[in-house]
């Protein structure tokens, strides 16, 4: 019973969800809101459960005094920090929250994801090598559009940001598009697999 | 230990070094190198010059402070266009760092050509569920979004008057950093409900977003932040991406260099390789 009653469930919705697309008429368009408000409303308990099972392992972290508590420590006081000032002050500009939001969490994150230029300039200097024909294709196409994607190549040669569109435009999007049809059958493939109850890692299938 | 052999282990705190120096002197010392529109860009802002007066457009501010260095510069120029037009914008947000970014760039953009919140735009802030808030939103907004991120219920602000659902908007631009973002805001509001979709995304993930430009499901896509510096030059002004782009070319000039120099040093190492197996 345990088994069958979340896979009914899962059964039915999935099917008037694909119903719904087809038929978008009541009683489907109804249930398909529906269902969205449903869906909305488990999204906003799952962020509560996500809270609820940081502050648990990081707690745990803390008592412990595993290795890297501290860190712990420092992400705890911000989440209880910034919530409270968030839900006691707002978050509209002039708040604790603003101030703390721009000149603490906004400078961290923009310097976290500065790094990555110098790991990619590092990187690039001792993993980029034209070693087979497939390589050296590769690496020519990202020189023009590096520097067709820049100003610099406009400057260099004024047809530079033309080449580095035609790429954008034709290999590269043939290349995606093949990409999205395989994630798009992928997809279909699973989602069939959970509605009709035969994958294993949701509770589907023979045990 | 030989030339080449220190060059293949260089230390890379010189490459760290010029790579700060790359980006530190050009933002010091500008350059000024011109900036070409590309086609993408020029097809967005086209629609939104298009739009009659008062026409309702949807932001949607779907990236964190990360990525600001490159979207905020598209949100905020948009924005200033969209007013400049007497546009009025509403915005909202998939991602929860993204309502104090897209309020910061909407209010810097009225403040400018002196626009009021409620009346000229809004923001209705962060809903969890990504795809499914967009599916909800586009039969109705209102129970999607009862209120504004200030908790004033959407009846009481002028501008959300005759609001019912994505129907209301000539037009849809996202501002995304990653997922939920232009895929979901294509699949669902363009593919389902037909609205014109408008995108701007960090570089690295335009390339993804070729497809659906190239089939006419976005109107238009800004790409990192040579994308909304053209978006700048567009609106003649000069913007916080404008600023940067010398800094960037520089810093892609130098990495070309760094990969070029590499690929030559493995060269002369495989040819003194074999010459010594000969």
């Amino acid at each position: 019973m345990r088994r069958q009653v979340p896979l009914v469930i899962t059964f039915v919705a999935g099917i008037i969800m694909i119903i719904q697309y087809f038929i978008p008429h009541e009683p489907f368009a109804g249930l398909q809101q529906r269902f969205n408000v449903w869906f909305l409303i488990i999204s906003a308990f799952a962020l509560i459960l996500g809270i609820g099972n940081l502050i648990k392992i990081h707690g745990e972290r803390i008592s412990r005094q595993s290795a890297g508590w501290g860190y712990s420590v420092v992400l705890l006081v911000g989440l209880v920090t910034m919530s409270v000032v968030g839900i006691g002050w707002g978050i509209e500009p002039g708040t604790p929250f603003f101030y703390l939001f721009w000149n603490i969490q906004i400078p961290l994150s923009s310097t976290m994801f500065a790094l990555l230029a110098f790991f990619i300039a590092s990187a690039s200097y001792r993993a980029f090598r034209a070693r087979s024909f497939e390589a050296t294709l590769l690496l020519a196409a990202a020189i023009l559009v590096m520097l067709g994607r820049v100003p610099l190549g406009n400057f260099l040669w004024h047809r530079l940001p033309a080449v580095a569109t035609w790429i954008m435009n034709y290999p590269n999007t043939a290349g995606q598009r093949a990409i999205m049809i395989g994630i798009a059958l992928g997809v279909i493939s699973s989602s069939l697999r959970i509605i009709l109850g035969i994958e294993r890692g949701l509770g589907g299938g023979q045990q | 230990m030989s030339v080449i052999e220190k060059l293949r282990n260089i230390d890379r705190r010189f490459i760290f070094v010029a790579i700060a120096l790359t980006v530190i002197v050009p933002l010091l010392r500008p350059i000024g190198f011109p900036i070409a529109v590309s086609p993408s860009v020029q097809r967005l802002y086209d629609a939104i010059e298009q739009l009659p007066p008062g026409s309702k457009v949807l932001m949607s501010f779907d990236y964190d402070p990360s990525t600001m260095p490159e979207v905020y510069p598209m949100n905020l120029a948009i924005a200033q266009h969209c007013f400049s037009r007497n546009l009025k914008v509403v915005g909202i947000a998939l991602w929860p760092m993204g309502v104090s970014l897209g309020q910061q760039a909407l209010e810097t953009a009225a403040e400018e050509c002196g626009k009021l919140y409620g009346t000229d735009y809004v923001n209705l802030g962060y809903k969890t569920g990504g795809m499914v808030v967009i599916l909800a939103m586009g039969r109705d907004l209102r129970e999607t979004f009862p209120e504004d991120f200030r908790g004033t219920p959407i009846e009481q602000l002028p501008i959300m008057e005759g609001v019912r659902n994505l129907n209301s908007f000539k037009l849809v631009v996202d501002f995304s950093a990653g997922d939920p973002g232009v895929a979901a805001w294509v699949m669902i509001a363009q593919a389902r409900y037909h609205k014109k979709v408008g995108a701007g995304c960090t570089a690295v993930s335009a390339p993804a977003f070729y497809p659906y430009l190239n089939t006419g499901q976005l109107v238009g896509l800004l790409g990192g932040m040579k994308g909304a510096a053209e978006y700048e030059k567009l609106l003649q002004s000069q913007g916080p991406a404008t600023a940067g782009m010398d800094a960037q070319s520089i810093a892609h000039a130098v990495i070309i260099f760094f990969i070029l120099f590499g690929n030559l040093v493995m060269l002369i190492t495989k040819r003194k390789t074999e010459r010594r197996s000969l």
